[in-house]
């Protein structure tokens, strides 16, 4: 039976995640379709229906589905879930926030994070914080699942050509309205796609001195990101964070600069290829996981680091 | 207003994590457990609600065996006026619990249920949409603000992209972010107040609830471990090692 993606959109492009979401599917079943559910949202419609190995997308095109408020979309899904043995959504907050509900509308249980298929019943997931690893068999009649964007790779955004199918269900919550968004504006790539990534911790002291990074991230084609300390602190803003509780990467090089190397700091970014650790102690648990680890002070280490690319 | 809140005890955050040699589950034996953090900050905001007025009650709820009426008392320790221990096997499915939490939700006729966004055991993130799903309730998840104002919570997220404002309409299910409060710590004379607080005890056939799942283990294995590295001597070492040992400057 045919495998339904949730896909990650705002409404203008189709998000990176759902490329790996699709790369999860196809090892379930080559028959995936794509919903897009949005509002005045043709682009994604068409870059959707390009995805390799996307074979139908459907189409829902209203202002009730504009925000991706869960209320709405959750039975938007249910009610096209007959047919679909497996749903599935990247583990983003948005998946996050919509698939368990669409398992609680269908009673099943939902997987989150799914970083491995196994077979159409079994999958892997990390628990603890990344800790420990869990295989788990599901024999519910719809499987839902959220999938971990770094366990996959990226499915071709371009060769496929999908039919397409209008849905006209509107479903129109009026117990829950958008009121307003705060998104960040950065010309730098997304942190979850990102080849390399420089993070900035409590050891950076303030806001201004992240600057020091951007012109690291400026030569090397880099995201920022930072630890939760880092955020809680008011030094940037909370989707910049890396963690158990913020995003999950695993770039090909991920330089982390006054950060302590706490667990739940390391469940978001051990996957990464190569990991780089400047740190003034020498004791810091980052060292543990670093291939390569400078004991300095980043005030004097970044600056060189930056005229040394 | 009522507010009703769920808490879990599970390994304390600052514990490392062992996997049993059978693989079969982490190793929990003389391991120090503590609240669920996210469900402190829970607590914590419907504390402050009250504190402010909004609230008149604030009722808490765990789901698993009877070590969890120790997590109730410290909830009530800080500031819960009764809790109910829906009595259950410890580590019961997500679907299950939600079941239980939306049926004595229900119950109490809770006008507010605060849930952490998700448990740092099973990293799980989905029991309050499912409460909002199974109670048709709407929901606002990983809040870093919550207002209540004319029968509406409106509510800040941190999503992917940045933040985004909510207003939901009450009753409903908010789950909590790391930056929505700092929670307090309970003082002597509160812990030994809570310990004369109302704790209820429930069975699932209490609330008419069927628990299980068709969800089982095949094996929970330890994370694959990273090889371990080297210490560079200075930023041209660290330069010439990225370039020409791991390729990944150019
Ligand atoms: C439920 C829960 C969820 C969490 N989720 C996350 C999460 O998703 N992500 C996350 O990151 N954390 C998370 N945490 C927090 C985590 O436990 C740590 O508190 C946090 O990661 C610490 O951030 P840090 O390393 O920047 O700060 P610290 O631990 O304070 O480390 C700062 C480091 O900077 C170094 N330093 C200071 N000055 C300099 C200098 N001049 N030069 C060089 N080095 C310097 C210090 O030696 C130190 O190692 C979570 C915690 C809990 C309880």
């Amino acid at each position: 039976m045919s495998v339904l993606i949730i896909a990650e959109h705002d409404n203008k492009s189709l998000k990176p995640a759902t490329l790996n979401t699709v790369t999860a599917a196809t090892q379930i079943n080559a028959d995936v379709h794509l919903l897009v559910a949005g509002f005045e949202c043709q682009t994604v419609v068409e870059q959707a229906s390009q995805v390799a190995g996307v074979t139908k997308v459907l189409v829902a095109d209203n202002a009730a589905y504009e925000h991706q408020l869960a209320e709405n979309v959750s039975k938007l899904i249910v009610e096209v879930a007959d047919g679909y043995e497996h749903i599935l959504a990247p583990a983003t907050t948005t998946g996050k926030n919509t698939l368990p509900r669409v398992a609680a509308l269908l009673n099943v249980a939902q997987l989150s994070d799914v970083i491995k298929v196994e077979s159409a019943d079994t999958f892997v997931r990390p628990i603890y914080a990344g800790n420990a690893i869990a295989t788990v068999k599901t024999t519910d009649a719809v499987k839902v699942l959220t999938v971990r964007a770094t366990g996959f790779d990226a499915a071709a955004s371009t060769g496929g050509s999908a039919e397409r199918q209008v849905l006209s269900q509107v479903i129109a919550s009026d117990r829950s309205r958008f009121v307003k968004e705060q998104l960040a504006e950065s010309d730098r790539p997304e942190l979850t796609a990102a080849n390399v990534i420089i993070s900035g911790g409590r050891g950076m002291g303030n806001g201004d001195n992240f600057k020091l990074l951007e012109g690291i991230a400026d030569k090397l084609g880099a995201a920022i990101g930072a630890s939760r300390a880092a955020v809680d602190a008011g030094f940037v803003p909370n989707d910049l964070q890396v963690g158990q509780t913020g995003k999950t990467v695993a770039p090909d090089l991920y330089i982390a600069v006054g950060i302590s190397g706490a667990i739940q700091h390391l469940a978001g970014m051990k996957d990464s290829k190569v990991i780089v650790a400047i740190n003034k102690d020498e004791e810091a648990p980052i060292f543990q996981v670093a291939d390569y680890g400078l004991v300095a002070d980043l005030f004097d280490a970044v600056p060189e680091l930056e005229k040394s690319l | 207003m009522k507010i009703l809140v769920s808490v879990k005890r599970v390994i304390d955050y600052n514990v490392k994590v062992r996997v049993k040699p059978d693989q079969s589950a982490v190793d929990l034996t003389n391991v120090k457990m503590s609240m669920n953090p996210f469900c402190e900050i829970a607590v914590e905001e419907a504390i402050r609600l009250k504190e402010k007025g909004v609230a008149s009650e604030v009722v808490v709820v765990s789901v698993g065996s009877k070590s969890c009426q120790e997590t109730l008392r410290t909830a009530m320790a800080l500031g819960a006026d009764r809790a109910i221990q829906v009595e259950a096997e410890d580590g019961l499915d997500s679907l299950s619990v939600a079941k239980l939490i939306a049926k004595v939700a229900q119950e109490e006729a809770a006008d507010l249920v605060i849930m952490g966004k998700q448990a740092i055991d099973s990293d799980n993130n989905q029991t309050g949409q499912m409460v909002a799903a199974l109670l048709d309730y709407p929901q606002a998840t990983f809040a870093s603000e919550v207002v209540i104002e004319n029968g509406e919570a409106q509510v800040t997220r941190e999503i992917d992209g940045g933040l985004q404002t909510l207003a939901i309409t009450l009753p409903a299910v908010v789950t909590t972010d790391l930056r929505l409060n700092e929670p307090r710590f309970a003082s002597l004379p509160n812990i030994m107040k809570a310990k004369k607080k109302p704790l209820d005890v429930k069975t699932p056939a209490d609330l008419g609830v069927e628990v299980g799942s068709n969800v089982s283990i095949v094996s929970v294995t330890p994370p694959p471990q990273r090889a371990g590295g080297i210490k560079v001597g200075s930023v041209a070492e660290l330069v010439d090692k990225l370039k020409n040992e791991a390729k990944v400057v150019s």
